[in-house]
């Protein structure tokens, strides 16, 4: 790089290099922030206690909240009856949910360590939000399968633990078990993961508060973080290695959710290209989520200096050339449908198009894939109203892709005489309503506590690309001691 | 208080503790004081800092092959767990594959070893860093989780002047250089 003959000379001799970089390249970070203003302004949402909007945004998502909760109450008292499945359609819209929220999960793994692999520094901003979005969507997922158990007292049988029926073991050539393993791993995982990345920023929080029970949590927590330097390098090592691994865990966890169904000898579910698609469509819909998320927290928590235009711009062309992936596998499993000389694949596909459940279908290709097209156009892409609406249009066509995999290919089988319909019950849509209630419940209680955005990392990259130096204060003017 | 204060222990040792505002600054300043042959304890960082660990000469870490280890641990315990259940203990035909079918296994090994090396380096860091909850944190200065940099250097040094370290720091804009003295065994 031209810089780096200049740089290594003095400090005062970087200014018309970054003079020259600032024009080519926006800063990630506006408003020239100093270390000291990050953490200011980050550590403001959860000093300055809860807004008038918060409380109204967690009242909401706490109604939902206990509106699922009865929901499930119900339906585990009363059995899996109370949902609207029946002989032919054995799983609906209890899958759909489970496939959609592991789904959501996946964009925040990717953008906290498969971003941090390739060196995209832009992820600082929003990497501590998607990883605990991730971690919420991950816990709703994770209910509904043990919702569907019927007997969820029971779920622990699905650990594979010496016991009284044998040992009757666990069958470990089913994709169902390989999913317990899958999903359990990723959750734990990610929390490790979140957590190790938030210990240095619980260190900054238990230094700036005031003694009381803020600093007390954040200092059993931080575990007596110092900043020391030979930490510093240690902690970089792991943080790597967990985003090392975490990167084909990702892949590996929406892989084997595909299997559930791949596996499966139904047609429209046994196919090979169920893997990758999977996984795109994934973290299609999280990068939706995530969208959907950040636009209102730099909204409601004042962060637009740290959320910038350039940070949802460069999402929504994730997000983008992840739903173009989509939409070739929808063309693709189509094309391989019709051509397979299968009658019955050939069915599936048919009816998916032209069928009773066609209106799902077409809801999903016109969010998935036809809106999204817009994208493509820049202004569209920088406009944050807009891009709020595409990222709704999206998490609703995702969700739709799941139903119309999973219903449109139980609803009509080999044998005309058991096919059938399937309407959802007032208890599946209150359960559904009940696990946006508890993902946003969870969502809004960590910006109220929690630091929702990196600073530690992002004080890293405020010199990105680097910029012209404030004159420092010399020891000969600053004050007595450490310069307070 | 921050045990860092104190100076409670019999035995006692001399700091010099030089602050600064901007990372250039402090990488710069290490440097130097390596090449003139002072005696570094540690460096205080509110974040990482890319090239750090070179300019004050840390070796890498060998974490990394707690996290080899781990994830071979997991891999093969879990394939040797799964070929025991599937094929000893509670061989169940499933669709007349063999009980001891090594694909079907893949994908729980694989959880299992990425599950073992991922909570292997997370507690290995902690016990080589020695972190744990509820530890009272070393700190040179409240501010160094927040916007300064830190370098702490020994004074016990024979050569460790602090005129001349302040000679030597001031080019690269140090904000204050004080002494401090500390109990034994810390800012280790």
């Amino acid at each position: 790089m031209a810089d780096s003959t200049q740089q290594a000379q003095a400090p005062t001799a970087v200014a018309p290099t970054a003079a020259e970089l600032a024009t080519l390249r926006p800063t990630l970070i506006s408003g020239n922030k100093t270390p000291a203003q990050v953490t200011r302004d980050i550590c403001a949402p959860i000093e300055r206690g809860p807004t008038g909007l918060w409380w109204a945004a967690f009242s909401v998502a706490l109604t939902a909240l206990a509106i699922g909760t009865v929901a499930v109450t119900y339906q585990i008292a009363y059995g899996i009856g109370t949902w609207g499945l029946n002989r032919t359609v054995g799983w609906a819209f209890d899958i759909t949910n489970f496939v959609f929220w592991v789904g959501i999960g996946h964009a925040g793994t990717l953008i906290s360590a498969v971003l941090f692999l390739f060196r995209q520094k832009w992820r600082t901003s929003v990497n501590r939000s998607a990883e605990a979005m991730t971690l919420f969507a991950v816990i709703c997922a994770g209910l509904f399968p043990v919702i569907h158990m019927g007997r969820p007292w029971l779920a622990f049988w699905m650990a594979p633990y010496p016991n009284t029926r044998g040992s009757l073991w666990v069958n470990f050539k089913s994709p169902l078990l390989w999913d317990v393993f899958a999903i359990s791993t990723y959750l734990l995982i990610s929390a490790v993961f979140w957590y190790v990345g938030l210990i240095p920023d619980l260190a900054t929080v238990r230094d700036r508060s005031k003694p009381g029970w803020r600093k007390k949590i954040a200092g059993f927590f931080s575990l007596g973080w110092n900043g020391s330097a030979r930490t510093w390098s240690r902690y970089e090592t792991v943080y790597m290695l967990l985003a090392g691994i975490a990167t084909p865990l990702v892949f590996s966890v929406h892989t084997i959710v595909s299997m559930d169904f791949a596996t499966a000898v139904i047609p429209g579910w046994h196919t090979t290209i169920f893997p990758p698609y999977f996984v795109a469509g994934a973290i299609f819909s999280g990068l939706a989520m995530v969208l959907t998320l950040m636009i209102i927290a730099r909204k409601v928590m004042q962060l637009e200096d740290y959320i910038t235009v350039l940070h949802i711009e460069t999402m929504c062309k994730l997000m983008l050339s992840m739903g173009c992936i989509v939409g070739l596998a929808y063309g693709t499993e189509f094309f391989m449908a019709t051509f397979s000389g299968n009658p019955y694949e050939q069915f599936v596909f048919f009816n998916r198009a032209a069928g009773p459940f066609r209106w799902a279908y077409w809801t999903m290709v016109c969010c998935n894939v036809m809106i999204p097209q817009l994208l493509w156009i820049r202004p569209f892409r920088r406009n944050i109203a807009f891009v709020f609406f595409i990222s709704i249009v999206v998490n609703i066509g995702m969700w739709f892709e799941r139903f119309v995999i999973i219903v449109t290919s139980l609803h009509r089988d080999f044998l005309p005489s058991s096919w059938a319909d399937y309407t959802p019950t007032t208890i599946e849509l209150a359960t559904l309503l009940g696990s946006f209630g508890l993902f946003f419940t969870c969502f809004l209680i960590f910006c109220r506590f929690i630091p929702a955005i990196a600073m530690a990392e992002i004080k890293g990259v405020l010199n990105d690309p680097p910029r012209e130096r404030k004159p420092a204060k010399s020891i000969e003017d600053a004050p007595q001691g450490d310069a307070a | 208080m921050s045990p860092l204060f104190a100076q409670q222990s019999d035995e006692q040792q001399h700091r010099l503790l030089a602050t600064f505002e901007h990372e250039d600054d402090l990488l710069d300043a290490v440097k130097e004081v390596r090449q003139q042959g002072y005696k570094i304890i540690d460096v205080f960082t509110p974040y990482a800092i890319h090239g750090l660990d070179g300019a004050m000469g840390l070796k890498p870490s060998r974490l990394t092959w707690v996290c080899f280890i781990g994830g071979m641990i997991g891999a093969l315990g879990m394939l040797w767990f799964e070929y025991w259940i599937g094929a000893v203990a509670w061989a169940i035909d499933v669709g007349g594959k063999p009980w001891n079918s090594l694909p079907s296994t893949v994908p729980v090994a694989f959880e299992a070893a990425v599950l073992f090396a991922g909570f292997g380096s997370v507690f290995a860091l902690f016990a080589v860093t020695r972190l744990y909850p509820g530890k009272q944190a070393d700190l040179p200065s409240q501010r160094v989780t927040d916007d300064r940099f830190v370098i702490v250097l020994d004074q016990e040094d024979t050569q460790c002047d602090t005129q001349q370290v302040e000679v030597m720091l001031r080019p690269f804009r140090l904000v204050a250089l004080e002494e401090r003295v500390v109990s034994a065994g810390e800012y280790q």
